[in-house]
């Protein structure tokens, strides 16, 4: 099967700067794709060259199977929903969403009806008359996604694309993003720096750092079995452990990673006990959780436990424990 | 400060403030006045009588519609050129960077930083250089170096505040380049060129060293004026002229101060 977006040793650079540095990456049809990394770590760039508005220094991009090098972002069957939206300010929202259509020269009537249909999959009937400095956010939001998706795109990009908007919302455009996806069967990439947006919304996930792909997984893979100590560290809370440590539980000696809700926290002496001896310097009540910090003998150590469990008091002696198989070996070797 | 505002102000600074404004201002309500004089060689107070006769005698004057004429056609054509001229270049300086960018927005604003008399000495001794001979074109030339400013400045303002993202975002929905200029950039400057375009329109309508340096033969209105000025003859005619030129210049600038104010609320209106 053709992928529907295709990378082959991509490099984009700025002078010295290796935005994005020798890339392979493929992006199957009808994927939701996330591209995860802090800022600088050339996931917005790569959005940028499969878009259009950054042409590839050396490798070559193929959408759908068509070369993309060379070809202007107003020829590329693949539209973008921009962090700051970029609606027209001068246009009211039906002109705003009908716009892609206008160019390429549908009539009126009906290029007013697939904007309507539009606005109404994003939830927003009957607002075509209304300017877009008369919407909150989260409608913005909306028009902008509608206005990419009236050009039925083979693939809709989305930059940091609810960034913008406060928790609640963002929680609710997580779900109806991914519902949207799902209906539609349009492939979507989107880029961001939130690990749990990341993991909650998109099938596969590619962990960026320093213009290269660290890891390209599922998330239960990406959340799991992180390859190296970046992925480990940047999504979410993973213990790191380091060779010395792994080597007493595994027998080999490479990085590994524990989730902190694998560690099982008992209060006494490590005497006797097969466990790990540490001493409990602070307590996070996080709701459902309590996040525990711990100090074994030098090392920090992060341990989740539900809400409801019996808390050792902070500075006391504990035990930790947990089963060697969720013990994760990284890639990276010592 | 905000209490300040339902303060009313002492006294003395209500006197010194209004003594201000009408010495600003009674000067210009005086012109006004003597154009309905019945006294046509000197300017008498109090009038010796009031007549409407010189505004027909004006109408009647070959010499008031040569340099009206002139006036209008010269500042027409320099605010046609600085509008071209002067969106291209804030274009390239806002919307792109390059070696020299910061060196090209200030010579662009030179002009109206240096005196009007080395641009115009400049410019008469580079036509007489060049062997161009004075005509209409200097004086269009010599008017289109400052009003080229000031339709950059309002022009570089406006791309400014807009957004650079929606000018990707039009060639992402499938517009070019020439669809992006007509359907989202030209929309959104629209108000700032048109501002612009009449700043300059009144700038070059009275302008004075620049074009005695650059004209022949040929009078713009407050070249005739001043010749007017220095020949007492049917004087109130000037008066009259004066009164046209304010509604002609003032008019425009007020109309552009509200369009940008609007601009604001426009630009704005998108974040």
């Amino acid at each position: 099967m053709t992928a529907a977006v295709s990378f082959r040793q991509v490099s984009r650079h700025f002078g010295a700067v290796r935005a994005v540095d020798a890339l392979d990456l493929d992006i199957a049809p009808g994927e939701f794709f996330a591209m995860l990394g802090p800022s600088g770590s050339g996931k917005t760039t790569c959005l940028r060259l499969i878009a259009g508005f950054e042409q590839p220094t050396a490798g070559a991009i193929s959408i759908f199977g068509e070369r993309a090098e060379g070809v202007p972002p107003y020829r590329r069957n693949v539209n973008t929903v921009f962090q700051d939206y970029a609606l027209f300010p001068h246009l009211n929202v039906l002109d705003n969403v009908a716009y892609g259509l206008m160019v390429k020269g549908t009539a009126k009537a009906e290029r007013y009806r697939s904007a309507e249909e539009a606005l109404a999959l994003v939830r927003l009937p009957g607002y075509g008359a209304r300017r877009p400095g008369q919407l909150s956010g989260g409608q913005r939001q909306r028009v902008a996604l509608a206005r990419a998706l009236v050009n039925q795109p083979k693939v809709l990009l989305l930059d940091e694309p609810l960034g913008a908007l406060d928790l609640k919302l963002r929680e609710d455009m997580q779900e109806e993003l991914k519902s949207l996806q799902k209906a539609l069967g349009i492939t979507f990439v989107f880029v961001t720096h939130d690990q749990g947006e990341a993991l909650s919304m998109a099938d596969r996930v590619a962990v960026f750092n320093e213009g290269r792909i660290m890891q390209v997984g599922a998330p239960q893979d990406i959340y799991q079995k992180p390859a190296t100590r970046f992925v480990a560290d940047f999504v979410g809370s993973s213990n790191v452990l380091p060779p010395d440590f792994v080597q007493r539980w595994s027998g080999q000696r490479r990085w590994g990673s524990l989730r902190p809700e694998a560690i099982r926290v008992n209060r006494g002496d490590a005497k006797g006990s097969e466990g790990v001896a540490a001493r409990l310097v602070g307590t996070n009540y996080l709701g459902a959780t309590t996040r525990l910090a711990l100090d074994a003998d030098g090392l920090r150590l992060h341990a989740v436990v539900p809400a409801g469990s019996a808390l050792p008091e902070e500075g006391e002696q504990v035990v930790l424990s947990f089963n060697r198989e969720s013990l994760h070996l990284m890639e990276e070797g010592a | 400060m905000r209490a300040d505002r339902n303060q009313s102000a002492p006294l003395p600074l209500k006197i010194a403030a209004t003594c201000g404004l009408l010495f600003l201002h009674l000067p210009i309500l005086l012109i006004f006045v003597y154009a309905f004089t019945t006294e046509e060689k000197t300017f008498q107070w109090p009038l010796p009588g009031f007549t409407l006769q010189w505004f027909g005698v004006t109408w009647n004057r070959p010499d008031v519609w040569a340099a009206l004429s002139l006036s209008v056609r010269v500042a027409a054509i320099s605010t046609l050129i600085a509008l071209i001229l002067g969106t291209l270049c804030s274009a390239a300086v806002s919307r792109s960077k390059f070696f020299g960018r910061e060196a090209i927005s200030l010579l662009v604003i030179l002009p109206i930083a240096l005196p009007g008399i080395i641009t115009g000495i400049a410019l008469r001794s580079a036509f007489s250089l060049a062997d161009i001979p004075f005509s209409f074109w200097t004086i269009v030339l010599g008017h289109a170096t400052f009003c080229v400013v000031v339709v950059y400045n309002n022009a570089v303002a406006r791309f400014r505040r807009t957004s650079g993202s929606m000018i990707e975002a039009s060639y992402d929905l499938g517009a070019d380049g020439f669809q992006t200029f007509r359907h989202v950039v030209l929309p959104n400057i629209a108000t700032a060129l048109l501002a612009g375009g009449m700043l300059a329109f009144a700038l070059s309508f009275d302008e004075v060293i620049v074009t005695t340096f650059t004209a022949g033969q040929q009078q713009t209105v407050p070249i005739w004026m001043l010749e007017e000025l220095i020949r007492p003859r049917q004087r109130p005619v000037t008066n009259v002229v004066a009164m046209v030129v304010v509604l002609v210049t003032l008019l425009p600038i007020l109309f552009a101060y509200y369009l940008t104010r609007d601009g604001d609320q426009i630009a704005g209106s998108g974040k």
